[in-house]
């Protein structure tokens, strides 16, 4: 009953900030927002830019890449120079060359991918200046790439789409600043720490145990790491520590943080292209993919642990193993089913214990491509993808030139279209068979048996999307994962999003056509689920078979221990 | 190309001074002002209530087993065991769960262990209490699964059942604003009442 509660929060919480966050978004990247232009004005004057100096999609994507570019090369040196940097109260060493090759790329592709163990490996300076930093910068990129799309039906024959450097900034400035502020603050106040003292020492007299317990700026990194779906904690269990993630408040706060932008960002695309019933139409897409999701999930976690059941302790609590207390099995499912739906990768429980079934909700959300409702972003420019090839797809079946919004769908754009929507699979599926091909992949997994192999396979499709949630039996920090896992955490980015700046670029110079009676409806239940089909048809057709090999048969194996 | 380059470093460099550290920092302050002992970690004379402790002996109500039996500290092995945030009785570790999937055999063979090691104390353990939590460090048991160790408990300390159990439903937080999470009793803070009580 509470769960239903906690759901019932959860949209409503989320309905109004799909309205007004939503249309808030919509007027900062029209440049009507200004009460932090002190500090605006000066960050243009420093990059000799300004809102009025529009790009080309070509410019636009160039400065993106650079900027990505050199911002990997700042964490890597961060990372590098760690041993020798100031606020690192414990002394922890420099990474070694992979490993901060590997943590610079994760960060950077809104990844965040942990091959290390946050607590101890990574100074305060670390956590702060090259992490944290990050954690703000790419959903900033993420979305100011959706923003372009939006732009490319809502121009009409423009050269341009914008301004990356003046999008970026506004993003930051005007969106994730105060949010991330404003939630650091709660975050505190229920429990999660924030400080820069250093690690605490104490003895406890009743049963003789003495600890040292790690510390650190947590709380506020909490607030972005959520909002941002970025999803690298401080601490090596992330979420499920009570330093990050003290309450059943937060847990519940964690959740709307991390859908909060990609559900608004509908709001956002309806308003800037003229019609909110497109917005809610991709909404809906959203809302009932995910609706599914955390249904079969959570009905998934409620079940006993075979391993055990099978040792005799029967539950009616769900399965505990890797859950904490405070949230128990249900809000532990939404929170990961929310992770993965979105490009967040945060966890509030271990992954790699949830049931077959569980497990296999999780690694699907992220194989449809992070659209319900994706990353910040992200999740809007790939549902648009997929929404082309709908229209593409429905035209074809009634025999007429596609459009979308008045824009017709044509050879060039289906073309870019399925290209954003094949390198995801294409990427992951090569990388698994390269790592369970080889030594030093299958080197990788904790257990054996096909969840072995569920390990292997949850890994690279979380990278490959951005996600970087694990299995976290898998043993990543090694030279092949941390090589070949940068690899496809950049594919996952910047294959994708250049080729959906070239959409965004051809679409603006486009000229509008006419709704007239034969037009194809884009904004009614008809196409809902057309896109529905198409996502579920191309997620479905291309992982079946790997999920088959894993979770399924992990599933039917009764009786079996691996 | 150059006028990109030259922009990205700015921009770079700005961003790590905003929303790296004038970030961070603000944000450091305003929680050292505001709420001081939540942003330093909760500690208190015993230790703090958002670290799970190892309780062995029968005079107290244990945790989950994150440091007991099959998951307990070996410092001959090297490993740390659960409820370690990060040294714990002179042993190095960190947060993090076993990671043991739904049909691991090492996590079958862990589990008959644990129903061992409970029925040894006269405990007819509970999920809770078969299994190890998310952080490795989970400072909460549920009320049921304090209740199951009321007779061990009793047993060890004299104390009446009954008064143990009034002492559980007073340190039983229900579930946020009604709703929010689930019931849990810090295991620490249950402890500290029941030395109260002796």
């Amino acid at each position: 009953m509470s769960f239903f509660f906690t759901l019932l929060a959860l949209v409503v919480a989320l309905g109004f900030t799909w309205r007004y966050l939503g249309s808030y978004m919509a007027s900062v990247f029209e440049g009507r927002v200004h009460f932090l232009g002190r500090l605006e004005r000066p960050i243009y004057r420093l990059l000799a830019t300004s809102p009025e100096h529009e790009q080309t999609w070509k410019r636009y994507a160039g400065a993106l890449v650079i900027f990505s570019a050199v911002s990997m090369f700042f964490t890597y040196v961060v990372l590098r120079l760690q041993g020798s940097l100031p606020l690192n109260p414990q002394h922890l060493g420099s990474l070694n060359p992979a490993l901060a090759f590997n943590t610079s790329v994760s960060f950077v592709t809104n990844t965040n991918w942990q091959n290390y163990g946050g607590e101890t490996t990574m100074s305060y300076f670390s956590q702060m200046g090259a992490l944290t930093v990050q954690q703000f910068v790419t959903p900033a990129v993420g979305i100011a790439v959706a923003i372009v799309v939006v732009r490319g039906f809502s121009r009409r024959n423009s050269q341009t789409v914008g301004n990356f450097w003046v999008d970026i900034t506004r993003c930051l400035l005007y969106i994730l600043l105060p949010a991330a502020f404003l939630f650091g603050i709660i975050f505190v106040a229920q429990g999660a720490v924030q400080t820069l003292a250093g690690t605490v020492s104490f003895h406890d007299a009743l049963n003789n145990v003495t600890q040292t317990m790690a510390r650190g700026p947590i709380a506020f990194m909490e607030a972005i790491k959520q909002l941002g779906t970025n999803g690298g904690g401080f601490l090596n269990a992330n979420s499920g520590t009570t330093l990050e993630n003290p309450t059943g408040l937060t847990n519940f706060l964690s959740i709307y943080l991390l859908l909060a932008i990609p559900v608004a960002l509908t709001y956002t695309f309806g308003k800037m292209v003229g019609s909110i019933r497109h917005g809610i139409a991709l909404l809906s897409v959203m809302t009932l993919l995910f609706g599914v999701w955390v249904g079969f999930t959570s009905f998934a976690e409620h079940q006993n642990n075979p391993a055990v059941a099978a040792a005799g302790v029967h539950s009616t609590v769900g399965n505990t193993e890797g859950k904490e207390v405070r949230f128990g099995d249900t809000s532990s499912a939404l929170f990961a089913v929310a992770s993965t739906s979105t490009s967040t990768g945060s966890a509030d429980a271990s992954y790699d214990s949830f049931t077959p079934i569980g497990g296999l909700g999780l690694m699907s959300g992220m194989m449809i491509g992070e659209v319900s409702p994706g990353g910040t972003g992200s999740g809007l420019y790939t549902l648009l993808i997929y929404a082309i090839l709908a229209v593409f797809i429905g035209g074809l079946m009634i025999g007429r030139t596609p459009e979308y919004l008045g824009k017709k769908i044509q050879a060039r754009e289906v073309k870019l279209a399925g290209l954003g929507a094949l390198i995801m699979p294409i990427t992951v599926l090569i990388v698994t068979a390269l790592a369970v091909s080889i030594a030093a992949g299958r080197a990788g997994p904790l257990n054996g048996g096909p969840h072995g192999f569920s390990e292997i396979l949850y890994g690279l499709t979380s990278q490959g999307n951005n996600n970087g949630s694990a299995f976290g039996g898998l043993s990543g920090n090694t030279p092949f994962y941390n090589v070949v896992g940068a690899i496809d955490m950049l594919l996952g980015r910047f294959a994708i999003m250049i080729p959906v700046l070239a959409l965004g670029g051809a679409l603006a110079q486009k000229s509008a056509v006419p709704e007239s009676l034969g037009t194809f409806r884009t904004d009614n239940g008809m196409f809902v689920g057309l896109t529905i089909g198409v996502i579920l048809i191309i997620g479905g057709l291309t992982f079946f078979p790997a999920i088959s090999l894993g979770p399924i048969v992990e599933q039917l194996s009764h009786v079996r221990f691996f | 190309m150059l006028v990109h380059l030259r922009r990205s470093l700015v921009m770079a460099t700005i961003c790590m001074v905003l929303f790296g550290f004038v970030y961070a920092f603000a944000g450091t302050g305003v929680a050292q002002l505001l709420f001081r002992s939540q942003a330093n970690g909760s500690v208190g004379a015993n230790g703090s209530l958002l670290i799970g402790q190892n309780w062995s002996s029968p005079n107290w109500f244990h945790g989950r087993p994150d440091d007991t039996g099959p998951y307990a500290a070996d410092p001959a092995k090297g490993t740390s065991g659960g409820d370690n945030p990060l040294k714990a009785n002179g042993v190095s570790g960190e947060s993090g769960a076993t990671n043991l999937g739904p049909r691991s055999a090492a996590l079958l063979a862990d589990t008959k262990q644990l129903v061992a090691y409970w029925h040894k104390l006269g405990v007819n353990p509970t999920p809770d209490l078969v299994t190890t939590s998310a952080s490795g460090y989970d400072p909460d048991i549920s009320p049921q699964d304090a209740l199951v160790q009321v007779p061990m408990v009793a047993r060890a300390t004299g104390i009446a059942p009954t008064r143990l159990r009034t002492l559980i439903s007073a340190q039983t937080h229900g579930p946020q604003f009604g709703f929010l999470g689930s019931s849990y009793i810090n295991v620490l803070q249950l402890n500290e009442a029941l030395a109260r009580l002796r």
